[in-house]
């Protein structure tokens, strides 16, 4: 049932109904059982007052034998007798009986009470045997009577009920309108708002039970708004970092236009490749940050294979001009890690660009395993200039390009990493080396450590071995 | 007509410098603040062309310091954001034109042009001296109607000596106007593109002022 008022009505309705027909049962059986107790005193008392009046002779019942009643009988219309007497001899003679009485026998038995049907009709009897006299005084009240007695008086308690059941319900109804009119107006509120609107629900003169739910519909909003304000923020920030590279690009395309000077226009052409490349990046950066975000992938537990992965990036990743070695700890290949592999590459990639980009010539990057406390730490440590001190807490920001930028950076791939690493539990560690370089640090929680050596282990409590060498510089927390 | 270019990205920076050097301006680029401001100061620029964010500052933080300096020098702001708020921001602090990414290079060229002629009073595009007639958007010069051929920079001595007669400017002026900073100038270098104007325009046209310099002389 999809309406909470009809929900209450119905309810209310038949748990109402259903009071009220036990009601109107019990009274039924408890006033039947009452006039019918009542009744039947009455049937005894005038059974033995007939009876008393014989024996003390005021009736004498040889002599009326034969005789006319001797008061006629005037009855008003529409009137029922209720009660009929005979006096019947032992022998079974009708010696008399009262006005409307039956002339057949009222009952058979001799004493007390019993029930017979005489013409279709059913009679209550109460008998009383005079043994001294030889009569028996039979007292009978007819039942379809007594029945319209009992009916008559339940009719006066159910009619007035009949009557305000109509009543009642609209009463229930109203009841029921004027308690979900909070739940209406929040409703109203609701669906007469346009979609930009976010501002919370005023929660002040909102019913106590519904507050949770106000609330609850005031965070969703506020987070939506959030989350809106950030994309906004994100497009508008993501449109203006492609105009400068595009920029690049036209200004490089008219020199290579204008320029009749062969050298001048290869040059330019060349210049075009590399800004090609490089805007390509970066699009393919924002690209995996609203990836990130949406979080529509639906992240796996993995395992990775950091070492794996690490070593197909180095292989992967173009530094030829550079000329550089990447080493993979042959440790970080028997880790395996409870991440999402695509998380993990994603991290991993831009932070392996990072140090690729920040290199110097002929360079080496060192990718190795550190424990900090109960984490353990996947390294990667390049040979580049570092980050100032004063720019470590900005650059995971997007966008943020210091002053030892690399020229084909975009300022986007330390954050790319870090929103990774959040989707998948672990965190981004950056600090600079002590002979200069940045060593970035994965740092994965001993919960995700899913064994060494062990390859699809089931998750382990134990820490990992302490590894003798696994990188140069040990790793503290900033 | 030298420039100065104040730009953090690297491809835009080169294709800046190699293209205002193509359409005839002598230009130097930067990439930073700190970069700017050292060389703003003791070089005559001509105009300055201005990137709004830059990895240690805010560009207007340049203008802003170079107008306290009183130095007029006209600056066009080039910049991502060109919402009307930030046009208004740039032009209040004392830019003197506004170009949003991106642009055309013939475009960002002419106005530059336009800028430098406002600075030096004139309004005017095309430079005058008794008979001669120099334009320095298409680059050519006319003595009398007819055209004369002049290399790049016996064409930027004529026009900076053309867009201040009468005045007097040093050999190092002249040397600013031709080189950026890391092109090597030959010690006799002016001397000899003023004896290859002279051969070509007429022996009178530029007089040489001992000691001091140089400047337009009489007739042609």
């Amino acid at each position: 049932m999809r309406s909470i008022g009809t929900r209450l009505f119905v309810i209310l309705g038949i748990t109402t109904g259903l009071v009220w027909l036990s009601a109107v049962a019990w009274i039924f059986v408890s006033t039947r059982a009452e006039i019918e107790h009542v009744l039947d005193a009455r049937l005894m008392e005038a059974g033995r007052m007939v009876n008393s009046l014989i024996v003390s002779q005021e009736i004498d019942v040889a002599r009326a034998q034969g005789l006319k009643p001797p008061f006629p009988a005037r009855v008003p219309a529409g009137y029922d007798r209720q009660l009929s007497c005979q006096i019947w001899s032992l022998q079974g003679v009708l010696i008399g009986r009262s006005e409307g009485a039956p002339e057949k026998k009222l009952s058979e038995h001799r004493d007390g009470f019993s029930q017979t049907v005489i013409d279709g009709e059913t009679w209550r009897v109460f008998a009383v045997e005079n043994a001294a006299l030889g009569v028996r005084v039979l007292v009978g009240d007819n039942l379809r009577i007594r029945d319209r007695l009992v009916n008559d008086v339940i009719r006066g308690l159910l009619l007035p009920t009949l009557l305000i059941l109509p009543a009642l319900a609209g009463l229930i109804w109203f009841s029921i309108r004027q308690g979900l009119a909070p739940l209406d107006r929040i409703a109203r509120n609701l669906s007469a708002r346009p979609a930009s609107d976010l501002s919370p629900l005023d929660s002040a003169d909102t019913a106590r039970e519904i507050a949770p739910v106000v609330q609850s519909l005031n965070g969703l909003f506020a987070r939506v708004a959030g989350q809106r304000e950030r994309e906004r923020h994100f497009t508008a920030f993501a449109a203006h970092e492609l105009r400068t590279p595009l920029a690049g690009l036209k200004t490089q395309a008219q020199v290579a236009l204008a320029s009749g000077d062969p050298a001048i226009r290869d040059r330019a052409l060349r210049q075009i490749a590399v800004g090609v490349d490089r805007t390509g990046r970066l699009v393919r950066q924002l690209l995996d940050i609203s990836a990130i975000e949406a979080g529509e992938r639906g992240w796996t537990n993995g395992p990775t294979n950091p070492g794996a992965e690490l070593k197909a990036l180095a292989n992967e990743l173009p530094h030829a001009g550079k000329a550089l070695s990447i080493a993979v700890a042959p440790e970080l290949e028997k880790m395996r890690v409870a991440m999402d592999p695509d998380l993990f590459r994603l991290a991993a990639r831009n932070l392996l660009e990072n140090a690729i980009n920040h290199s110097p010539p002929g360079g080496t990057i060192a990718c190795g395993l550190a424990m900090n406390g109960a984490d353990t730490i996947i390294v990667i440590e390049d040979a580049g200039p570092g980050i100032p001190t004063d720019e470590l807490d900005q650059v995971k920001e997007r966008f943020f390009r210091g002053r030892n930028r690399a020229p084909v950076g975009s300022g986007l791939g330390l954050a790319i990493a870090e929103l990774a690493l959040e989707q998948a539990g672990c965190s981004l560690l950056l600090r600079n080396a002590a002979a200069g370089g940045l060593v970035a640090g994965i740092a994965v929680p001993a919960t995700l450590v899913r064994g060494f050596g062990k390859p699809d282990a089931s998750p382990v409590s134990k820490p990992p071995p302490r590894l003798p060498e696994p990188t140069r510089v040990p790793l503290r927390l900033p | 007509m030298r420039i100065l270019i104040v730009e953090d990205d690297a491809l835009l920076r080169d294709g800046l410098k190699v293209g205002l050097s193509l359409a005839g301006f002598t230009a130097d680029a930067v990439e930073s603040c700190e970069e700017a401001d050292a060389a703003l100061v003791g070089h005559g620029f001509d105009a300055l062309v201005l990137d709004l964010m830059l990895p240690d500052g805010s560009g207007l933080a340049i203008l802003k310091a170079l107008r306290e300096r009183r130095d007029d020098t006209p600056v066009l702001l080039l910049t991502a954001r060109d919402s009307v708020a930030d046009r208004v921001a740039g032009l209040d602090t004392g830019a003197d034109d506004y170009l949003g990414k991106p642009f055309d290079l013939d475009e960002l060229a002419a106005r530059l042009r336009a800028l430098i002629r406002r600075a030096e009073g004139r309004s005017r595009a095309v430079l005058e001296w008794e008979r001669l007639k120099l334009d320095p958007s298409s680059r050519t010069v006319e003595k009398d109607g007819v055209p004369i051929r002049l290399s790049r920079r016996e064409f930027s001595i004529l026009r900076a000596l053309m867009s201040h007669p009468g005045a007097i400017l040093s050999k190092n002026r002249l040397e600013d106007q031709l080189y950026g900073w890391q092109e090597e100038v030959e010690s006799n270098a002016i001397e000899v593109h003023i004896h290859h104007l002279r051969s070509k325009l007429g022996t009178e046209l530029i007089q040489t002022v001992r000691g001091v310099g140089y400047r337009l002389g009489g007739e042609p």
